[in-house]
């Protein structure tokens, strides 16, 4: 199990309801940790062109990972 | 030069002034502007959301890459945050170059990377009342309903 602490941006903080969280859990990518997120907070939906972001660094939904690490749930983007 | 994030008017002339260079032959640059309408809604403004920290970050990394990509001398970007009104430049992207093609590839891959790559989010507020995330339809009907 590791510490994960979890940021939502834009439509997904309006679908959990909370701009961060921390939990422990036992998800090994950032994508299981979205779909175990979804059972603590039901309103949020997964969409197939959402991004991830761990430590500040752009990541793939298979990214491993690690105690402590800060991950970022980002919806569709829509600059300009 | 560089990618910003600003939450106060962009200043367009200034920022042309600030690209000045004897070295180029061409000067290229994009507004994106606040529009009044999107997808059948009549929209009365419009609030950006970013991330500045992943902004700034993969903003740098996009202006590297059209200045390797296209040999062009220099890039800006400045993107908006916050609430704004009809007509408002929301995004503006300056390049300049030695010559025209150059500075015209490179200033649309910017712009055209900008809104799919960077961490910015845009939610319309309509005329009438309602509000939705653009990009992300469903949520327009979230926030209808509440």
């Amino acid at each position: 199990m590791n510490t994960i602490h979890v940021a939502f941006f834009a439509a997904f903080r309006e679908q959990a309801g909370v701009e961060s969280h921390t939990l422990q859990t036992a998800a090994t990518s950032a994508r299981e940790l979205f779909d175990e997120l979804r059972a603590l907070f039901p309103g949020l939906e997964p969409y197939a062109n959402m991004k991830y972001a761990v430590n500040d660094e752009m990541v793939h939904a298979d990214h491993v990972l690690r105690e402590d690490d800060r991950v970022l749930f980002f919806p569709p983007v829509a600059g300009g | 030069m560089s990618f910003i994030v600003s939450a106060a008017p962009i200043d367009v002339a200034a920022l042309r002034r600030q690209m000045a260079d004897d070295t180029c032959g061409a000067f290229t640059s994009f507004e994106g502007w606040v529009r009044n309408h999107n997808e059948g809604h009549r929209v009365r403004r419009l609030e950006y959301e970013v991330y500045a920290p992943l902004a700034v970050s993969e903003g740098e990394r996009l202006i590297a890459q059209a200045r390797e990509q296209f040999g062009i001398t220099a890039a800006h970007v400045v993107h908006r945050e916050g609430l704004l009104e009809l007509g408002d430049c929301a995004v503006w992207v300056g390049v300049t170059a030695p010559h025209r093609d150059e500075a015209f590839s490179a200033c649309r891959f910017l712009i055209d990377e900008a809104k799919v790559r960077l961490p910015i989010w845009k939610k319309e507020h309509y005329v009438n009342g309602d509000s939705g995330w653009v990009n992300c339809e469903r949520c327009a009907t979230h926030a209808g309903a509440g």
